[in-house]
């Protein structure tokens, strides 16, 4: 149990100090690709840092809201973090039912953010706003039924139990067909919340194609620090849970077990890049479309569980 | 115990008496309905929380004077549940429509008010109360008639009458079938009395349909909720919270009383209910969204978390049949959401008529920057804004959670015969969780378009906060809100022994071993939700300590360049509601309509969008024309001779004297 | 004997008064039927009469016979006319009515369960075919008053429907709906009059103007 509870402290230690890591290895492999050097390893962690060191600038037409969106996206992001288990753990915190509360925490801090958007009163983060709410309506189903069908196969309703228990390779074997639906129905919900190609362009400077940039327009020092912070601890919780399906392993070793997490998490982020450096945007109307087939592979595991 | 039920009954009664004659005292007029409301609702906590406590039953029979038929009142664990958002809201809903009404300056109507807000209640707390066929119906037939004088408070407006009078027909069509449901129930059971009522006669799938039927019309179910938009927007704002919150949970209420009778559930009354669920819940929230009148769009929020209730009840019907705590979570995340929702409705509902009051319209598209005006209303109702999308750690997350969790359970392996229970779960979790999403589209939606951002129009310019008479019922509730969610552990301790000993359920013996480990569970969420306060209130502070040697300064939004940005130039709500309106096209069939901007230079366009709802259009009023034409028809029967009409006096006795001597 | 003398007389005077146009034929019809229903009451009563019974019988007679059809012969007078016109129901029909009526009655009076000690199923015929008589008359009639005579004929076959039954009810019962019949003749001779006074006529089909 202290074992436990220190290998899931380990975990969410090394998420907060390795999360803006992630965005390197995504820019790196972006810029090898075509044929670039790329910005420094270390450039995440530069500009959150330049970010800290700035003043503000407030609109006037903004509230108390708008100051309260990015303390709560990270907040909560925290909160999501800390329920989502790392290297084969349990995570910190651990209970049946807890994917309802991360993805109820993740909803809560999108709340906060669109609704920090809207606060503005510009019309370009009321369009970013009204984007994210829709996609993400469309992508939790996705999400809650994947986690649902992986209960389904190992046989339990959290988190922690249905990831510690995928490292045993007999579910391989049986229920691979559904685990592959689900992982391919986790990747396309990955890459909308993260505000990845193929859903959203991260680098654009066109609102009109934006959804998660255009929202945070008006943010700027260290509001924009937390946030920025948030999504990379969103790419690290939610990737966990994607790696935890390709390579879950359990060798009973913790320092092995956080290796090959570590290594998983930066394989994932390598695909990422590729991913985006081959694809290109999809036009704003086809994303239902996406998030619809993410749905329809996250309940195509009925079929092999109810057999 | 029966004695404070009697009284509490007493009370309402007297205190709306006492408001029609008294109502324009100058000191204390006003004060007899919310006190009157509270002390009935002191007077009905007792035995509530008696029964609730663990304690017996409270039965009361006494005298009665016509032949079919018995007083006989009933308070067990079902109805004290029921009870509860009767008792807790109404108080705090009299209070708050005290000072509404009064800004509405109507003397005469006012006081009629007060005497059926009384009646309304009263009659509520008796249909909970009623443990016989007839006077359950009685009981009902006050409550609905309450109603409906209060919704025609307006009544010199069209659209009040017009509104008025759709209520009065549905809730008597649903009457209707429940006439016929007791009628047959009596005639198979030989009484009319509850306690009679054990298996439904044999007849029960026949009486299920027609409870949901009958029952449905008055909670709200899809496809029998077309009164609920017209209603509860015509209604004053405090008697639309109290309608919503409370009066559609008297059909829920209705229909567990049947189910429980019944000896068993079948598996198509999980498949039925579960249906309800889905059209309910989506069919509400989608047409939810492309409201743009405030009050509409919560009554179709109601119907909504109406289908969620459904589902859990669906749920609880499959978990019947399998192993494991399904049954038993399901039907304790409904019986949780009811009161939740009761809360959270009535405070949005509350707040939302404090708004209209002030700014003068119920337009959503027409406010705007209302949060800077009205910040104590603005705060209030982002609470309930909130526990409404189920976001934690407020109340609307307990019961979701647990239905959720009942359906995760049911998705496991368990080695039974029949799939049913795994796929209910399925469909259960993936209809929740959209749901979800796109309830939290649409409350961002009407926070951002009312509160947030600039004012659209000249509307809201002389706006302010409301007065303490109208802001403290505002703020319980929302307080309740977060009390509920934080002490979502108690909540369901609560609920279980309530769960456990719903009929089937108590055959099928589960102890509440299960609920007691769920609800120790939620004190991760309950440890979690103060942890996320505690960051976040270190985050603020952090920030604050960072900024504080530097430069912080204002200015206009970040237009992208573009220096003559104007308020009318931000999203609207029909913005926000459009890629929902061309995802579900076919469902909803909205008009789009006016002057497109042509050619270059373009002067003045407009644009509007209206979606009538389409069970309306295509169903009843076809449906209705029909019956009028034929009505017309009939009406040579009335030729207006006394002759003609003793006539078929004559002819109808001569009939009955014939028929009953063959 | 002498019941079965009553009866056939009783059967007579309602075919009269299906047939008849003449409304002071009708009076005299009514009043007749009262005191045949009497005569019936007293003969075929099992036993001595009480003395209140006596009494109450009496009254009974009188006004039936004698107080109520003066009160309309006077209304008619004052009404000034003397016969139906253009009935809803032609005379040689009704008497075909009444026969058909006459034939159901006596058959239902023969279906009809009776309780033990119960007079000749012929009374209860008796008493119905009075009943239907009366109704008849109120919905195949125009003129108001032939409402009214109408509505005592049916009264005539209610009371004499109890005793046949042998149903004994407190005599204050019995008092009270003689009471009723009373006031209402009483009310409808002053109503016709005024009906008479406003719209010179007191043809009732015209009221129906007044309709939806």
């Amino acid at each position: 149990m202290i074992a436990d509870f220190f290998a899931a402290l380990f975990g969410v230690t090394l998420a907060l100090i390795l999360a803006p890591f992630l965005r390197t290895l995504i820019n790196r492999t972006k810029a090898r690709m075509a044929g670039r050097q790329g910005p420094p390893l270390l450039q995440p962690y530069w500009s959150l840092a330049r970010l800290l060191r700035k003043g503000a600038v407030y609109s006037t037409t903004t509230t108390w809201m708008f100051r309260a969106g990015p303390v709560v996206t990270l907040a909560t992001m925290f909160g999501a973090l800390c329920l989502v288990p790392f290297g084969g753990n349990p995570a910190l915190l651990h209970f049946e039912g807890d994917v309802l509360l991360m993805a109820y925490l993740l909803a809560l801090g999108r709340f906060f953010t669109i609704l920090a958007a809207l606060d503005t009163g510009s019309s370009f983060e009321g369009m970013g706003a009204n984007r994210e709410a829709f996609f993400s309506a469309l992508s939790e189903p996705a999400l809650l039924l994947g986690v649902a069908g992986l209960g389904a196969i190992t046989g339990s309703v959290s988190l922690s139990g249905i990831y510690g228990r995928l490292g045993n390779s007999a579910f391989l074997g049986s229920h691979l067909p559904a685990m592959i639906f689900i992982l391919a129905a986790f990747v396309i919900v990955y890459l909308t919340e993260n505000a990845r190609i193929p859903v959203d362009d991260p680098t654009t400077h066109l609102e009109l194609t934006m959804i998660h940039e255009v929202m945070v327009l008006d943010h700027c020092g260290v509001d924009l620090a937390f946030i920025e912070y948030a999504g990379a601890l969103k790419l690290w919780a939610l990737g966990l849970l994607i790696t935890g399906i390709v390579f879950p392993v359990s060798t009973g070793s913790f320092w092995l077990d956080a290796g090959v997490s570590l290594a998983s998490m930066a394989v994932l982020q390598i695909c990422v890049g590729l991913v985006e450096s081959l694809m290109a945007r999809l036009k704003m109307g086809r994303v239902p479309l996406l998030l619809g087939i993410a749905f329809v592979m996250s309940t195509l595991w009925i079929m092999w569980v109810v057999r | 115990m029966a004695f404070f039920l009697l009284l509490s009954l007493l009370i309402y009664l007297l205190s709306g008496l006492a408001s029609l004659a008294m109502g324009r005292h100058p000191a204390w007029g006003t004060r007899i309905v919310p006190f009157g409301s509270a002390a009935a609702s002191l007077c009905a906590l007792i035995p509530v929380l008696y029964v609730l406590a663990g304690g017996t039953p409270v039965d009361l029979r006494a005298a009665w004077s016509l032949p079919v038929g018995s007083f006989h009142l009933h308070l067990d664990l079902l109805s004290a549940w029921f009870a509860l958002p009767v008792i807790l809201v109404s108080p705090i809903v009299s209070f708050y429509g005290t000072g509404y009404l009064r800004r509405h300056d109507r003397p005469r109507e006012t006081d009629a008010c007060g005497f059926f807000l009384q009646l309304l209640t009263g009659g509520m707390l008796f249909v909970l109360l009623a443990s016989d066929g007839l006077l359950f119906l009685l009981a009902w037939e006050i409550m609905s008639m309450a109603a409906f004088f209060l919704v025609v408070f307006e009544h010199e407006e069209h659209e009040v009458q017009r509104a008025g009078w759709i209520y009065l027909v549905a809730t008597h069509l649903g009457t209707a079938f429940l006439f016929a449901m007791f009628v047959l129930l009596g005639s198979r059971c030989g009484s009319f009395d509850f306690g009679d009522f054990d298996g439904l006669g044999g007849v029960a799938d026949v009486v299920f349909v027609l409870a949901v039927v009958g029952f449905g019309a008055k909670a709200g179910f899809f496809g029998l909720h077309v009164w609920l938009p017209e209603a509860h927007p015509a209604a004053p704002s405090h008697v639309s919270g109290l309608m919503s919150g409370v009066m559609i949970k008297t059909g829920i209420y209705g229909l567990l009383r049947v189910m429980v009778l019944a000896n068993d559930w079948p598996a198509w009354w999980g498949w039925v209910l579960i249906g309800i669920g889905i059209a309910s819940g989506l069919g509400g929230v989608i047409y939810a969204l492309v409201q743009h009148d405030l009050k509409r769009l919560l009554a179709y929020s109601s119907v909504e978390n109406i289908g969620i209730i459904c589902l859990g009840l669906g749920m609880s019907v499959f978990g019947v049949h399998s192993v494991g705590p399904v049954a038993l979570f399901a039907m304790a995340g409904a019986l949780l959401h009811v009161l939740n929702h009761a809360v959270f409705k009535s405070c949005l509902f509350l707040g939302a008529g404090a708004v209209i009051q002030a700014v003068g319209t119920r337009e959503i598209d027409l406010l705007g920057g209302v949060q800077k005006r009205m910040p104590r209303t603005a705060a209030l109702f982002l609470v309930a804004c909130a526990a409404v999308c189920g976001l934690p750690p407020l109340n609307g997350f307990v019961g979701e959670f647990l239905i959720y969790l009942a359906s995760y359970w049911s998705v496991l392996p368990q080695g039974l015969p029949s799939v049913n229970p795994r796929v209910g779960g399925f469909v259960v979790i993936s209809t929740l969780a959209l749901i979800g999403g796109l309830a939290a589209m649409c409350f961002t939606k009407v926070y951002g378009a009312v509160f947030l951002g600039e004012p659209r129009s000249g509307c809201g310019s002389s706006a302010t906060d409301p007065g303490r008479d109208m802001s403290v019922p505002v703020t319980i509730l929302a307080a309740l809100c977060a009390v509920f969610g934080l002490g979502g552990s108690l909540l369901m301790l609560l609920v279980a022994s309530v769960a456990a000993r719903i009929h089937p359920l108590a055959m099928a013996a589960p102890d509440m071993a299960p609920l007691r480990e769920a609800s120790a569970v939620y004190l991760n969420v309950t440890l979690a939700a103060l942890v996320l306060a505690a960051a976040v209130y270190g985050l603020w502070r952090l920030r604050d300590r960072l900024l504080a040697g530097r430069v912080v300064r204002t200015g206009p939004t970040w237009g992208c360049g573009y220096p003559h940005g104007t308020p009318r130039m931000q999203y609207t709500g029909s913005s926000f509601a459009q890629p929902i309106i061309a995802a579900f096209r076919s469902l909803l069939r909205s008009e789009l309509g006016g002057d497109w901007p042509a050619g270059y230079l373009p002067g003045r366009s407009s644009f509007m969008t209206h979606t009538p709802g389409l069970f309306m259009h295509r169903f009843y009023t076809p449906l209705f024309a029909a019956f009028a034409r034929v009505a017309v028809r009939m009406r040579r029967i009335q030729q207006g001779g006394t002759h003609v009409y003793v006539f078929y006096v004559v002819l109808a006795l001569v009939a009955v004297l014939v028929w009953s001597l063959l | 004997m002498t019941d079965q003398l009553v009866i056939a007389l009783l059967f007579l005077v309602n075919l009269r008064m299906f047939a008849t146009s003449r409304l002071d034929s009708l009076i005299r019809g009514v009043a007749l039927q009262a005191f045949l229903l009497v005569c019936l009451a007293v003969v075929s009563r099992e036993g001595a009469l009480s003395w209140e019974g006596w009494t109450f019988l009496s009254v009974t007679g009188l006004v039936k016979c004698a107080v109520l059809p003066v009160m309309m012969t006077r209304a008619l007078r004052s009404a000034g006319i003397r016969r139906e016109v253009e009935p809803l129901v032609g005379y040689r029909v009704s008497l075909f009515i009444g026969l058909i009526v006459t034939g159901f009655s006596i058959w239902a009076a023969a279906q009809l369960p009776m309780p033990d000690g119960a007079a000749d199923p012929l009374v209860v015929a008796a008493a119905l075919i009075s009943m239907i008589t009366g109704l008849f008359l109120i919905v195949a009639r125009r003129k108001a008053i032939s409402q009214a005579i109408g509505y005592l004929a049916m009264e005539n076959g209610v009371y004499v429907l109890a005793p046949a039954l042998a149903v004994h009810g407190p005599l204050i019962v019995e008092t009270g709906v003689l009471l009723d019949v009373f006031v209402g003749v009483f009310i409808m001779g002053v109503i016709i009059l005024h009906i008479r006074q406003e719209f010179k006529h007191i043809d009732i089909d015209r009221l129906s103007e007044l309709r939806d």
